[in-house]
């Protein structure tokens, strides 16, 4: 009994990670760009959120909804300011810029406001334990995951059904055919940046109403968790994204539950080696020959 | 207030300089004014401890100088070392070589308090620390820091009272114990509280838990803890994850009693973790401003005339009982030259305090009373005062 409780901890864990990771992974997928940044996109999404909720007074689902525009805006500057003048420096230089922002937003968020943690108010959401054959479940764990599903859903349809998504899909494959093929490149990437960071941000917004502390230093483990989520499902790759998530929140439930919870981030790390060492495409992702 | 900065400066360093040439104005030598220093955490990463501590201090000035020491007054030299260790060294020496004070009160945390330690023992200039914990302050490696004392109790002292008001008044038998193992801080309370539990026949279950600084989500250890049936779960870690860990626990149905320590002490631990989750928990803690002590209550009702109507925490309670001890031992030494001051602080019996009835033990740690506290819907309610 105790190890399906282990197992259901894992997964109300995980799928905040998967939430993060979907943003993560979609960027990369299409501009292949590490955004380190996203994790911070997220912490700014909790504070709005928190915002909303405390000064405005509004329920979860208009804070919801604030946060994912605000984000997908911030998303959008971060792109145009930082990253689009580097479209066609290396690789590292974007990465490194990345890093930059994600310091940045950090310090920036700790100069306006200091460093201290904010409290979301208790039962935003209503928090009910559903007993079941021994195993407690809490509603609000029920919720997230049905949010990084519904979520997730959306996002597929919205790559594989929509306008904007057949152009991110095209300027993926070959930027430069895409552009001449009508395509403007730049409006697509700001939409990957947007949808992303949206997706951030409601991720925000459900990690504050369930655990409740948001400090301006939140956003660098989950964002880190996030990334090696997205690596182990396959980065780029969206339903990758979603079962990497899950996974790692189980793995990490489950070393808690043999007594090692202080290893439980290095675990992680270790999960992400054995990935890049022997399936670098990740879970999902089909091992091809690079052409020459 | 460029300009207001720049007078205020220049007046210090002028102050300095006549400290530095007239003896007369110079604290051992006997003027009409007692310098005391001050060397707190006014700004940075800690400043709440600081500026606490200063509120605490200044009241107690008030009151001790409406009298005075035998006809002389106490003058406060603050410094603020910016809750940087560095910061309060150079504060230290300047409080000593440039001011020539008396004595030193501060810092507020361990480390800072810790890189004034090796200053003050050179110099044989008086140190007391109103809320540095860390027992290598006053007592290392064997070797006692004669001129540094302290106000407050040390760690594995709460752990030890927290056991034996487990054993004694909750009447537990079976104990679990989540640690936190980024701090020293939790480390000494968890020891200190299992040593004493087994001592009292208790039984400690399941392996130590732990988990780090900044760490979430503690469903899958607090699980796995209550797979192992404790009547009672000791955690003595800082309010940030302490309200997480109540939150989950009461989720996942862990309701045993839980305690901790002074660390526990914060509102944010009832806005993180909730009133309901808070329930059923206590806290050992310096003092409670709900005491009936007549004695503290007349402080209560001093410090929230002063400062519009605050209710005084422990940090203010011990920084008011720090200007105490200080005078005590001035008073008793009949002197103000540093080395008479500490001899008498070394010698303190009985002083009866804000935080307690305190002596000095030979380690300059004070032995005094620890107050317990219980949550009730988010309210802290004086539940016992536990001798040692």
């Amino acid at each position: 009994m105790e190890i399906i409780q282990q197992l259901v901890n894992g997964i109300s864990l995980g799928s905040i990670y998967a939430l993060i990771a979907l943003g993560y992974t979609m960027v990369y997928g299409i501009v292949k760009l590490i955004n380190f940044a996203h994790g911070d996109v997220f912490m700014i999404g909790s504070f709005i959120g928190f915002y909303s909720i405390t000064f405005l007074h509004l329920g979860f689902f208009p804070a919801l909804i604030i946060s994912m525009v605000v984000c997908a805006i911030l998303g959008v500057v971060i792109e145009r300011i930082a990253y689009k003048p580097l479209r066609n420096a290396t690789r590292i230089a974007a990465l490194i810029t990345a890093i930059g922002v994600s310091l940045l937003i950090e310090y920036g968020m700790i100069y306006l406001r200091g460093a201290q943690p904010e409290a979301y108010p208790i039962n935003t959401l209503p928090s009910k334990s559903i007993h079941l054959l021994g195993i407690t479940i809490n509603s609000q764990s029920l919720f997230i995951l049905g949010i990084s599903i519904v979520l997730m859903i959306v996002l597929q349809f919205i790559v594989h059904k929509t306008k904007t998504g057949k152009a991110m899909r095209a300027v993926s494959h070959d930027a430069e055919a895409a552009k001449l093929m009508g395509i403007s490149v730049d409006r697509t990437i700001s939409a990957t940046f947007a949808i992303g960071s949206a997706l951030a941000g409601a991720a925000g917004v459900i990690f504050g109403t369930y655990y409740i502390k948001i400090e301006p230093l939140m956003g660098l483990i989950p964002g880190i968790k996030a990334f090696v989520a997205a690596v182990l499902g396959g980065i780029g790759i969206i339903p990758g994204a979603m079962v990497g998530g899950l996974l790692l929140g189980v793995i990490e439930s489950l070393v808690s539950a043999f007594g090692y919870s202080l290893w439980r981030d290095g675990v992680a790390f270790v999960v992400l080696i054995l990935i890049l060492i022997f399936r670098p495409s990740g879970l999902f992702g089909k091992n091809f020959k690079e052409k020459v | 207030m460029k300009k207001i900065l720049g007078i205020s400066m220049s007046l210090l360093l002028s102050a300095g300089l006549m400290a530095g040439c007239g003896s007369a104005k110079s604290g051992g030598k006997g003027g009409d004014e007692i310098l005391i220093g001050a060397n707190l955490e006014l700004s940075g990463g800690v400043a709440s401890y600081g500026q606490s501590i200063l509120e605490g201090v200044n009241l107690a000035l008030d009151e001790i100088n409406k009298e005075g020491i035998d006809g002389k007054k106490i003058k406060l030299v603050k410094v603020d070392n910016k809750s940087d260790a560095a910061e309060a060294t150079s504060a230290a020496t300047k409080l000593i070589d440039k001011d020539k004070v008396s004595a030193i009160i501060g810092a507020a945390t361990s480390t800072n308090t810790l890189a004034q330690v090796q200053i003050a023992q050179g110099k044989k200039i008086p140190l007391i620390t109103p809320t540095g914990t860390s027992p290598t302050i006053t007592f290392d490696k064997g070797k006692l820091n004669d001129f540094v004392f302290r106000t407050c109790f040390i760690d594995p002292f709460q752990g030890t009272v927290a056991a034996n008001f487990a054993s004694n008044e909750l009447k537990v038998k079976t104990a679990s114990i989540l640690i936190d193992s980024s701090s020293d801080y939790a480390k000494g309370l968890a020891a200190a509280f299992k040593e004493a539990f087994e001592k009292n026949g208790g039984t400690i279950v399941g392996n130590d838990e732990a988990y780090v600084q900044k760490d979430t989500d503690f469903r899958s250890t607090l699980t796995r803890i209550k797979s192992k049936n404790p009547e009672f779960v000791f955690v003595p870690g800082y309010y940030e994850e302490v309200g997480l860990i109540l939150k989950q626990a009461r989720e996942i149905g862990l309701d045993v009693p839980f305690m901790g320590g002074d660390g526990w002490d914060s509102p944010k631990l009832i806005e993180i973790g909730g009133k309901e989750a808070t329930n059923n928990s206590y806290i050992t803690n310096h003092y409670s401003s709900g005491d009936s002590d007549a004695k503290i209550q007349d402080f209560v009702k001093a410090f929230k005339a002063k400062y519009k109507d605050k209710t005084p925490d422990a940090f203010n309670a011990l920084g008011y009982d720090t200007l105490y001890l200080l005078t005590d031992a001035i008073k008793r030494a009949g002197s103000s030259e540093p080395e008479k001051i500490q001899k008498a602080l070394a010698e303190t019996k009985g002083l009866e305090l804000i935080s307690g009835t305190m002596t000095l033990d030979d380690k300059h740690n004070p032995i005094k009373s620890a107050t317990i506290l219980k949550f009730v819907n988010g309210e802290q309610k004086f539940e016992a005062k536990i001798n040692p």
